[in-house]
């Protein structure tokens, strides 16, 4: 009886230890985050977005489905705190819209590419060998596939709606999560924890899924901001080229590529407030990913 | 150095392969056969099935696969049905035009870009710095289209200096003549490589400034303009070399892009006008043509690196 508790108190206490490091370290990480003005700043503007483009219509209601031509190419007003466009939407109900297409897309995309590539990237590393250098040359194919055309070709063939841009954005921006999480698995592996589980006979879909991935997370959640970032844009590549969502659904490539027919009559409430939107969005969520990636290296650490 | 060469070149080929398996097949899963758009929506199930059996559409895929390759060798990139004209001959037309506008823009961004981010290094967080990099925070976060339509707006319709079509001469000579025209489409895709390079660029030069030989160079008493020129320079702009070659794609992507944004008749737009009409031989052969040039220019980058850097050359 005497030896158990002492061996549970032990085990308590170095389990303690280790969550209160951990704890501690992504406090400190919190900490770092937090004092980079830039990605508060930052951090501020995505939840400004995803209130304005969820919430937004809620309160500013606008009719987004029945054409009104009468009221179309308005001027900002009173009604219309944007102006309307050429079909006589509401824009800034118009640029709610989407802006949540956007956001919807850009995270999505992200947590596809994310997924796929972590697990990609930890079963290579831990694998190893010659399986994980072919592996590793299958993300040189991919990293070599020009990604716009791409897209656009799949895009053109079976139709834009969310979940189909989400699908194939995420699935040709897998390879940087891939190689990141591969390089990080590799240094772990080697770790004595990992040796440690493998002696008590851990499976290796339990080394990756507890093991591996949790402590490759920090990596991970740096992408994941790029990620969001480079789909966004994406998606308002392939609106701005007239092959992004279909009415009633709009994103905002397309509502900007709808209001350069008009850039010479001066309706500049069709194109500069939805750019604007973009860069922001997009500005925003580099922010965070570059003060993320800053907080997360230990080598950058001030303290 | 030359086995790595030889092992980095082997690398290579095996990518290119690989990129070439991945695109025939994806495009040929989307479309089997272009009987469609030879014999038209009407024709009958069994005349298609006899155009393809004729044509070779019916074989198995990897005897399509290698037959394409093996025409793509003898430089036969394919027939555009939509254009009645071979792809070789759609892209002879086209591609110096190209070329010239991403080559010049490329050109512009590493001039403007190397001193920039040297400048922002040396004079770190000084009122100019801070200018330049949000400048490039805002850029680097812009699609290309967007900035386009800044510059359209500001330098054609506000204040009219620039026209907001590119030149539609067939003639290189006359489009490289013709600044009015080409200004805009060639300082849209330079800003935003600008801004991409002078990023790295500044922490390059940032990371090489810590470093002890500059140190020495200093306390040796070297003039500072002479540090900068001779160790800071140099060493700083190695890395600039794989940037550029890493980003070939966002080069090729933004070409498109700006070619379509400002109407100018190079490959960008054959693509852009091939997808509406779904003229699947020319995206096949022009992302096919994307690919190859991105391996070939990490290898050329790679390559550079390894012949300029003692560090690695010696290694």
């Amino acid at each position: 009886m005497q030896p158990l508790p002492t061996l549970g108190g032990r085990n308590a206490i170095a389990e303690g230890g280790e969550v209160g490091a951990v704890q501690s370290g992504w406090r400190l990480a919190l900490r770092e985050f937090m004092s980079n003005r830039l990605a508060v700043i930052g951090f501020g503007i995505v939840v400004f977005f995803v209130l304005f483009c969820f919430v937004g219509p809620l309160i500013y209601r606008t009719n987004q489905l029945s054409t009104n031509l009468i009221d179309a190419n308005q001027p900002p007003s009173g009604s219309h705190l944007l102006g309307t466009d050429s079909n006589g939407f509401d824009n800034l109900g118009r640029i709610m819209k989407g802006g949540q297409a956007a956001l919807e897309i850009g995270f999505f995309a992200a947590f596809v590419a994310i997924t796929i590539g972590a697990l990609y990237g930890a079963v290579a590393g831990l694998v190893g060998g010659i399986f994980d250098s072919t592996l590793m040359r299958v993300v040189d194919v991919f990293l070599s596939v020009p990604f716009l055309f791409v897209v656009l070709i799949l895009a053109v063939k079976y139709g834009a709606t969310v979940l189909s841009l989400s699908l194939v954005i995420g699935a040709f921006s897998w390879q940087v999560p891939a190689r990141l999480v591969r390089g990080e698995v590799l240094s772990i592996r080697e770790r004595d924890f990992v040796l440690a589980a493998r002696t008590a006979g851990a499976s290796r879909w339990r080394l990756i899924s507890r093991h591996l991935l949790p402590n490759a997370l920090g990596v991970v959640i740096v992408n994941v901001t790029f990620q969001v970032a480079d789909a966004i844009l994406a998606v308002s590549y392939v609106g701005f080229l007239g092959f992004g969502l279909h009415f009633p659904n709009v994103d905002w490539g397309d509502e900007l590529s709808d209001g350069i027919q008009y850039l010479q009559d001066g309706y500049w409430w069709l194109i500069f407030p939805v750019g604007a939107c973009i860069v922001l969005t997009v500005m925003a969520l580099n922010f965070i990913g570059d003060a993320l990636r800053d907080a997360t290296d230990v080598r950058l650490r001030r303290r | 150095m030359i086995g790595y060469l030889i092992r980095r070149l082997g690398t290579s080929i095996v990518v290119v392969i690989g990129v070439s398996i991945f695109i025939f097949l994806l495009l040929h899963a989307i479309y089997p056969s272009p009987a469609r758009a030879v014999l038209g929506l009407r024709a009958p199930q069994s005349t298609i099935d006899s155009w393809n059996k004729a044509n070779g559409y019916d074989d198995p895929v990897v005897v399509q696969y290698l037959r394409y390759m093996n025409q793509l060798l003898h430089g036969n990139l394919g027939y555009s049905y939509a254009e009645n004209q071979s792809v070789l001959a759609l892209f002879q037309e086209r591609v110096a035009r190209s070329v010239y506008l991403s080559g010049i823009a490329l050109l512009f961004a590493v001039v403007i870009a190397v001193p920039l981010g040297i400048f922002q290094a040396v004079k770190r967080n000084s009122i100019g710095d801070n200018i330049a990099t949000s400048a490039a925070f805002i850029l680097y976060s812009m699609p290309v289209f967007f900035l386009g339509l800044i510059l359209i707006q500001v330098f054609a319709l506000s204040f009219p200096i620039f026209s907001f079509e590119a030149s539609q001469s067939t003639s290189l000579i006359t489009v490289m003549g013709d600044w009015n025209a080409m200004t805009l489409p060639i300082a849209t895709l330079t800003l935003i490589s600008v801004a991409a390079y002078s990023r790295y660029m500044r922490s390059s030069s940032m990371d090489v400034l810590a470093q002890d030989y500059i140190k020495v160079a200093r306390a040796k008493g070297l003039p500072e303009r002479l540090v900068l020129a001779r160790h800071l320079v140099r060493n700083a702009s190695l890395p600039m070399v794989t940037l550029i070659g890493l980003s070939l794609p966002l080069l090729l992507a933004g070409n498109l892009v700006t070619e379509e944004l400002f109407n100018y008749q190079g490959l960008g737009l054959l693509f852009f006008d091939s997808l509406g009409k779904a003229d699947y031989p020319v995206l096949l052969a022009y992302t096919l043509a994307g690919a190859v040039l991105v391996v070939v220019g990490n290898l050329v980058a790679d390559m550079a690196l390894t012949v300029a850097d003692p560090r690695i050359r010696l290694a």
